[in-house]
């Protein structure tokens, strides 16, 4: 919950206990099972399935204004003129804002939020201009009737992955963009069979249930101590870290003056890790109507340019395997788009690096810079994709050489970490494969276009999932004893996922009391830093600072701690770590059927098994991972974007025209969990299950509708177009 | 968005009254809203004043003597997909409904609406981009643009747009009639004389007078309508627009189509009435090789775009499918 606040605007230091905190006084503390690996119910469901749990637009304000973000409609150029006059007229508008006007920012600490600076416009849908006002309806309104006019340069905004200026990225995930090992074309040559194939998609799009939106507050205590000044963010985000560390420097703020606060969030993915632009024009316009809050929320078509997106790429895969299938040569080439703002590429080529044994071997990112807005973290970025490509060509292989796709991979499984020659502290993927297979019934598959089902042609398919480690930096927690209860707090956040549920669990077991006797202060500062809730990594890396403080509370209160004890630990990767290549791993089975009247594709059945650590929550585990597939198949079979060369935007950027997966594309979706217990990620021996779901689940759904058809599709998504058209 | 006076009128002369000449800048009749409040939103639609009509009684689903059917513009997708009568004698028409939209949106949608909705071209839904239908004379963005949903059949060099409704598309294989009032009485048009097409006129949807407002849908019988079908194509399996749909009837007698009835959706500016086909089918034998002839010979008057060709192929498929599936069970009736 928000921090409670002084007549200064200064922070209190005690905690708002969260609205679904329901403790019970009776339970006591003493000998009792384990919490961690049992099922516990959301602590926070009632509240979510009541529509009580407060999201970000929906706190309560007094006298709030509202801002309405200005789109540029061109994809390049400057701005030389603005016609304020009609905006500035409608009735309740308070200030139209553009670059001419708006505040200066101070540190560009991010070159994606660096808005209405100047004329220039860099991507089309880029932020250069807000209208401030009493209602959200005459904001709108007087944005729709505020005219820019531009002085419009040529632009290009289409992924040519073999065009002359796409370049080479030195440095992806702290590692070298580009590596060889071995000689891939020696390996090629010695092949005895062979794929050659390039593997696309478009750039895919967020759409949260919760879109982003923020109430800002902008307090200026005193003209004379700047230093007072405080910055209050009601937002939906992955944590605040970012936030301190990219928009304060940007508004002049010293880390401590913004505040931030996102107790429930109605799904991330991603899409919320970062501040987006939106936060600055909430945070400028906050500071003109300084203390009227300031609400902002983004429509869904806004959400197309605004706030980040997977960028189209095209993979480019060659495998070369002897006879047996063991495989002579991988190569892997991965040409990204992105934007000229900022530049940030998924590390697609990276699992090809590790996932299976090759004595030659190359991997490369490659970017091509484009008039587009800036992309973002995507459940999955790199993985998603790069998986898509290699457990599609792994399929190729396999039906060219004859052998099972399953068989395949466990003839390249490696002894070790195939690009830096580690250990693997766990590795379970072979385990994981045959338990799939076994119960997934992948015995019954037939060649492909056998199996039929009225119009229906039925198929089987199945793709290797892996998600790597990204603990790296060590932070703190602190257990707080108040009311009988402990209260559990760290910049952690909550996004759909459970946090607030197994930090409970964490904590109880380590404080050896009920899980209900914990609350979770978390999703806000004021409590000690935390890494986001990203990189699959929240539940280890938060679970390790609060196993550490949970101890240091018991070492130093006991048994027994006063009312308003506390204490503080903190815990990074476990020392040791570096020394062992750190994945969760998993296998991804999907049946299919495709309407050879329609050519619809629809999914039958789903099923995960992971081997990824000990599983803290069974019940929100699978609920994870079935999120993952799903989010999967609704990128393999539906989300396909049009960005027209003529204006730069995606034409289709909404709801209606850009799929996401209803309920009726939804199959009935198995998991396994394989028991497994790895301690090199952290105290409680789990590892990340966010996005494994999502990683080959494309693949397997792409080699099942090979199965079923003998049509070999290569881009996403697998519309009735693009089966059409094979 | 722009400010607007709602006005509840409590007959249909107070609304006529209300609406005055019927100019769609000044006025806006608003029932379900599904379509408009979307429109308000995004500064497509910007009357000054919203005329809601949703309150007026219409009248519901009554059975009329001759066996056909009476919908009053006020009905909700939703009741009118469980209608008893309807499913009885319609069933397509139900299917149609239940295949559109969602149940939130099908518990707003009013009849009427639904005749009128608009385009879901992404061009006439972005205030942004030039559209003639939008913005007449400004040029037709789709025509060379993203073009998965542009139409087939009878579209124009001003506006490739496809109407987006489901009901539609069994409401003209059953020539159905629409009622309307407005301020020169009341007037009954058919339903193929309803929508129009594009021609060098892509901003009039249909046929309506200015102020005139659907009183009613009505349904002649057809007794062999019983025996219809509903068929949707599209990429999501619920809640997404038809990549093409099929709507059709059928009446076979010793195995021979003595009538039929097709129209197809997501083809054209306007629910489209598959006359050349209906005539190639009549007295032909039921059999999978006269369909295709016959949809064949529909399919003519196809003019496929770079992203659309696609959907010739699967209208053939699908119409052929429909129909074999419609006569296969007649077939094996005892």
């Amino acid at each position: 919950m928000t921090a409670t606040r002084d007549a200064q605007g200064r922070s209190s230091e005690s905690p708002v206990l969260p609205l679904h905190a329901a403790p019970d006084p009776q339970r006591s503390a003493g000998p009792r099972e384990p919490s961690v690996g049992t099922d516990r119910r959301r602590v926070d469901a009632p509240l979510k399935v009541t529509g009580t749990a407060p999201y970000a637009y929906e706190h309560p304000t007094t006298n709030p204004c509202h801002v309405w973000p200005v789109l540029s409609t061109i994809a390049r150029g400057t701005i030389i003129g603005v016609d304020a006059s009609r905006a500035a007229a409608v009735p309740g508008v308070i200030r139209v804002l553009t670059h001419a006007d708006a505040p200066r920012l101070r540190v560009k600490a991010d070159a994606g939020l660096w808005i209405l600076q100047g004329p220039e416009v860099h991507h089309r849908g880029q932020i250069i201009g807000g209208v401030i006002a009493d209602t959200p309806e005459a904001a709108r309104e007087a944005a729709e009737l505020l005219v820019f006019t531009y002085d419009e340069a040529p632009s290009k905004v289409e992924l040519d992955p073999d065009g002359p200026d796409v370049t080479t990225a030195k440095v992806v995930l702290m590692r070298p963009g580009s590596e060889t090992k071995g000689d891939p074309e020696q390996g090629w040559g010695e092949g005895v069979h062979r794929v050659d194939a390039t593997y696309e998609h478009t750039a895919q799009y967020h759409a949260q249930m919760e879109p982003h939106a923020v109430i800002a507050t902008w307090h200026e205590v005193s003209p004379l101590d700047v230093r007072a000044t405080r910055l209050t963010l009601q937002d939906s985000n992955q944590g605040p870290l970012p936030h301190r560390l990219l928009l304060a420097p940007l508004l002049g703020l010293l880390p401590h003056q913004l505040d931030v606060s996102s107790p429930y969030v109605g799904g991330a993915f991603g899409g919320k890790a970062f501040p987006h632009p939106h936060l600055v024009l909430a945070s400028l316009a906050a500071k003109i109507v300084s203390p009227r809050p300031v609400k902002l929320a983004l429509t869904r078509q806004q959400m197309f340019s605004v706030v980040g997106h997977r960028a189209a790429s095209s993979q480019h895969v060659r495998l070369a395997a002897d006879a047996e299938g063991r495989l002579t040569m991988v190569e892997h080439v991965s040409t990204q788009a992105a934007s000229r703002v900022k530049n940030s590429v998924d590390h697609s080529c990276m699992s090809t690096r590790m996932m299976y044994a090759t004595p030659n071997r190359h991997t490369e990112h490659r970017v091509l810079e484009l008039d587009v807005p800036p992309s973002t973290w995507m459940r999955a970025p790199g993985d998603f994709t790069g998986m898509f490509a290699l457990e599609t060509a792994l399929d190729e292989l396999a039906h060219t050489a004859g052998i099972d796709p399953v068989d395949l991979r466990v003839r390249n499984e490696p002894d070790v970490d195939p690009e830096n020659g580690k250990p693997w502290s766990t590795r379970a993927l072979v385990a994981c494969l045959q338990r799939g297979a076994e119960r997934f019934g992948w015995d019954e598959r037939q060649a492909p276009g056998q199996r039929r089902d009225g119009e229906w042609q039925i198929g089987l398919g199945m793709a290797s999932a892996v998600f790597p480690n990204m603990h790296m930096v060590t932070f703190a927690a602190k257990i707080l004893f108040t009311g009988g209860r402990y209260v559990v707090q760290l910049q952690a956040s909550d996004i759909g996922t459970g946090a607030h549920t197994v930090l409970a669990q964490i904590a109880a077991d380590a404080l050896g009391v009920d899980p209900d006797l914990v609350v979770t202060d978390i999703g806000r500062t004021g409590t000690p830093m935390a890494m986001v809730a990203g990189g699959s990594s929240g539940t280890y890396e938060w679970g390790n600072s609060v196993v550490a403080a949970c101890e240091a509370f018991r070492r130093k209160h006991g048994l027994h701690p006063a009312e308003g004890a506390s204490a503080t630990g903190r815990s990074g990767p476990p020392k040791g770590s570096n020394k062992y290549s750190r994945n969760a791993f998993g296998a991804h089975f999907a049946e299919v059927a495709v309407s050879s009247v329609t050519d619809e594709v629809r999914v039958r059945r789903l099923l995960g098994v992971y081997a990824a650590g000990t599983i803290i929550n069974p019940r929100t585990a699978r609920s994870q991972v079935m999120g993952g597939m799903i989010m999967a198949l609704s990128g393999a079979l539906l989300e396909e974007s049009y960005r027209d060369p003529r204006f730069g935007h995606i034409a289709n950027g909404d709801l209606a025209s850009y799929h996401v997966a209803a309920h009726a594309d939804v199959p009935p979706i198995d998991v396994e969990f394989l028991p497994e217990h790895d301690p090199w990620f952290g105290a409680k021996g789990s590892k990340g299950i966010g996005e494994i779901g999502m990683v080959g689940t494309p693949a397997a759904l792409g080699n099942a509708v090979f199965n079923a058809t003998g049509k070999r599709l290569r881009s996403l998504p697998f519309t009735p177009s693009a089966l059409a058209e094979a | 968005m722009k400010a607007f006076a709602y006005a509840r009128p409590g007959s249909i002369a107070e609304a006529l009254e209300l609406a005055g000449d019927g100019d769609d800048t000044q006025t806006a009749y608003l029932a379900g809203g599904t379509n408009l409040v979307d429109h308000l939103r995004l500064g497509i639609a910007r009357p000054d004043t919203l005329i809601d009509l949703s309150r007026l009684d219409f009248g519901g689903v009554e059975e009329t003597a001759d066996g056909g059917l009476r919908i009053g513009a006020n009905v909700r997708n939703a009741d009118l997909a469980a209608d008893p009568a309807l499913r009885r004698r319609f069933p397509f028409v139900s299917e149609a409904l239940l295949a559109g939209a969602s149940g939130q949106l099908r518990s707003m949608a009013s009849t009427g609406g639904n005749l009128l909705q608009r385009t879901r071209c992404v061009y006439f839904q972005d205030r942004s981009t030039p559209c003639n239908k939008r913005e007449p004379g400004s040029g037709c963005s789709a025509l060379d643009g993203y073009g998965t949903y542009n139409a087939l059949i009878g579209a124009s060099e001003h506006c490739v747009a496809v109407h987006p409704s489901d009901l539609c598309v069994p409401l003209a294989a059953l020539d159905a009639i629409v009622h309307v009032t407005g301020p020169g009485g009341e007037r009954a048009i058919p339903f193929d004389q309803f929508h129009r097409l594009p021609g060098d006129a892509p901003e009039r949807d249909t046929t309506l007078e200015a102020s005139e407002i659907i009183t009613a849908v009505e349904i002649l019988a057809l007794p062999w309508a019983s025996r219809s079908r509903y068929r949707k194509v599209r990429d999501r399996a619920s809640y997404a627009f038809a990549l093409v749909s099929v709507a059709a009837a059928v009446d076979v007698a010793d195995g021979v189509v003595t009538d039929v009835r097709l129209a197809l959706g997501g083809v054209s500016h306007k629910p489209h009435r598959a006359r050349a086909a209906e005539d190639a089918l009549r007295g032909q034998p039921a059999t999978p090789a006269a369909f295709e002839a016959a949809i064949d010979a529909e399919l003519e008057a196809a003019r496929p775009g770079k992203d659309n060709a696609f959907k010739v192929g699967q209208l053939r498929r699908t119409t052929v499918a429909v129909l074999t599936e419609l006569t296969q069970t007649e077939g094996d009736r005892p």
